[in-house]
């Protein structure tokens, strides 16, 4: 499988990568589409990076520190924090297991 | 209509008492029950009882202390606020209730605004016609079967339609620009850094920005003093000093600032009224005493690559988070354009295409961020056009994911560069459709756009016009 093109089996890997549960109607739909869209986007690859550093952000700005001090304003209740939760339990959030039982 | 007026004139006529603040939010409330149903600009539309309520206690203590005061807005969804419900257009937040309010809301509520709305968009702020939406697509005001633009889609429509008096919106590649060109309103996207990101939910980290959208350059002067600035619990946004901008804006002097116009921008993707309102918008800038001078932008076709690689890269990040477990439901519920956005990100940062992608185009930023340094060193600002043609129809981009991100292609340009960028109305098509331009401005530089957008905007009455509704 040669680079840029955007096979099925790449469309399910990175669903996979990306934690979405995609129907195979889903990846049949997406495959041409996304492989439309790198198409045009790999134009990239023509421009001349050589020795050009990268930029990851523009604020100039580099390790902003602040107190090591609780701020007590930005605290939340255990109750408004569990507010928004689907699941709980006994005051916790409840989550899918991820581990096998052996 | 008190609607039509600027904030400096509802301010006046608040501190004088020819009207009241019940007056100006009870006509936002009238216009919404008019509006709302054929536009669809609202996801949710704070009580008007409590609205109203809020309003009255404000017109007991009438006060001078912030232009803003007892002045009625809008959000878009994607900033959280406590006590009212926040979706950034998407199922997978659902009823999501914040417990702490986006900073740049806490300020605007400091200074005495009136928040009254929360406005429909692109999901995750993922598309440029607010059609990406689990509230159904957003309208156009002047022509209700085209779409507002997007992300900041509501927010447009609201200033548009009257139904708010000012609204903050949230560009990451043209999301405050593209809806103000669409439905003649003037928008800013700020420096990167010059507002509090606190509070506003990420879709590209290091491209987000959070500005205002107003009907005229000085009314956006007039928000961004109140909501710029150092906030601590935003560590990206900047210490710079925030200048007293509705003054600088009235009496800084255009005569020979430079606009720069490059050659690229007028390609033949463009639409031919939109080249000709530009050529027009040239001519007044001129009037001005405002020199227009030729400039190139070589890089210019590779700016829709570079965005759209970072931008779903980081947003396959940012969108990591959303697994249901703490808020929200599950990824199921993700619309298909913001799947399709968390897929190209998550593949250009994937192992084997991390170098090609994704490396790649954090290069291709520097060096976009050398070529704007280089134009903006041979003028004082760019002007160019913030989209490439008119508002589209509903459903038009519906099966071509690609047709859709080319509308970007000339605001996606500035977020990976951090330049603020200025978006006002210059004209209208032969079917009586809004145009806009943008004035693109070196970093830290709004003091000038408001000057220029000012002043061009009172040589002109495009920003005025109103569609009937």
């Amino acid at each position: 499988m040669s680079k840029g093109t955007l096979s099925k089996e790449i469309i399910e890997h990175i669903a996979k990568l990306a934690k979405l549960n995609l129907s195979a109607t889903q990846i049949e739909k997406f495959q041409p589409q996304l492989a439309s869209v790198f198409g045009y986007i790999s134009k990239i690859q023509t421009l001349k990076t050589n020795g050009v550093m990268e930029t990851s952000q523009v604020t100039g700005l580099e390790n902003v520190m602040r107190d090591d001090m609780v701020d007590e304003k930005r605290m939340l209740s255990q109750d408004e924090a569990l507010r928004n939760a689907k699941r709980t339990h006994n005051g916790f959030f409840v989550v899918d297991a991820v581990l096998k039982e052996f | 209509m008190l609607l039509d007026k600027t904030i400096q004139e509802l301010h006046k006529g608040l501190v004088n008492k020819e009207f009241s603040v019940f007056d100006i939010v009870k006509e936002c409330y009238d216009h919404i029950e008019q509006s709302q149903r054929k536009l669809n600009a609202f996801i949710t539309v704070v009580d008007k009882d409590a609205a109203l309520k809020q309003a009255m206690e404000k017109d007991k203590a009438i006060s001078s202390s912030s232009l803003l005061y007892g002045i009625p807005f809008v959000l878009k969804d994607t900033y959280v606020s406590r006590g009212i419900r926040t979706t950034c257009a998407s199922r997978v937040l659902g009823d999501f209730i914040s417990p702490y309010n986006a900073t740049v809301l806490q300020k605007l509520l400091d200074a005495g605004a009136i928040l009254i709305g929360k406005m429909n968009m692109d999901a995750w702020g993922h598309g440029a016609t607010s059609e990406n939406t689990d509230f159904g697509p957003v309208r156009n005001p002047w022509d209700a079967t085209r779409v507002a633009g997007g992300s900041s889609g509501g927010c447009a429509v609201a200033i548009a339609a009257r139904m708010a008096v000012f609204a903050i919106g949230e560009d990451t590649g043209g999301s405050i620009r593209n809806p103000a060109a669409w439905c003649n309103i003037t928008g800013l996207k700020v420096t990167y850094g010059r507002v509090s990101r606190y509070g506003c939910i990420a879709y590209a980290s290091s491209f987000d920005t959070v500005g205002p959208m107003a009907k005229t350059a000085e009314d956006c002067a007039v928000i961004l003093g109140v909501i710029a600035g150092k906030d601590p619990y935003d560590a990206t946004s900047s210490s710079n000093d925030v200048p007293d901008y509705v003054n600088i804006m009235q009496t800084k002097k255009v005569k020979n600032v430079v606009i720069g116009i490059s050659k690229e921008f007028y390609g033949d993707g463009l639409d031919s009224d939109i080249r000709q309102a530009i050529f027009d918008a040239q001519k007044v800038f001129k009037d001005m005493g405002v020199i227009i001078k030729d400039i190139s932008m070589p890089l210019f076709d590779y700016g829709i690559p570079v965005y759209y690689l970072i931008g779903p890269s980081e947003t396959s990040s940012n969108l990591a988070r959303y697994d249901g477990v703490r808020y929200g439901n599950r990824r199921d519920y993700f619309t298909e354009e913001t799947t399709r956005r968390i897929m190209m990100g998550t593949h250009a940062l994937s192992t084997g295409y991390y170098d090609e992608y994704y490396r790649k185009a954090q290069k291709a930023r520097t060096l976009f961020i050398k070529e704007y340094e280089k134009m903006l060193s041979v003028c004082d600002v760019v002007l160019m056009p913030v989209t490439p043609t008119h508002a589209t129809k509903i459903g038009e981009f519906a099966n071509d994911p690609l047709k859709n991100l080319l509308v970007d292609v000339y605001t996606v340009s500035q977020n990976p560069v951090g330049v603020p960028s200025l978006a006002l109305p210059c004209g209208f098509s032969q079917s009586k459709l809004p145009i806009g331009m943008q004035i693109v401005g070196k970093m830290f530089s709004e003091d000038l756009l408001f000057a220029l957008g000012h002043q061009y905007q009172s040589r002109t009455n495009w920003h005025t016009q109103k569609p009937s509704l």
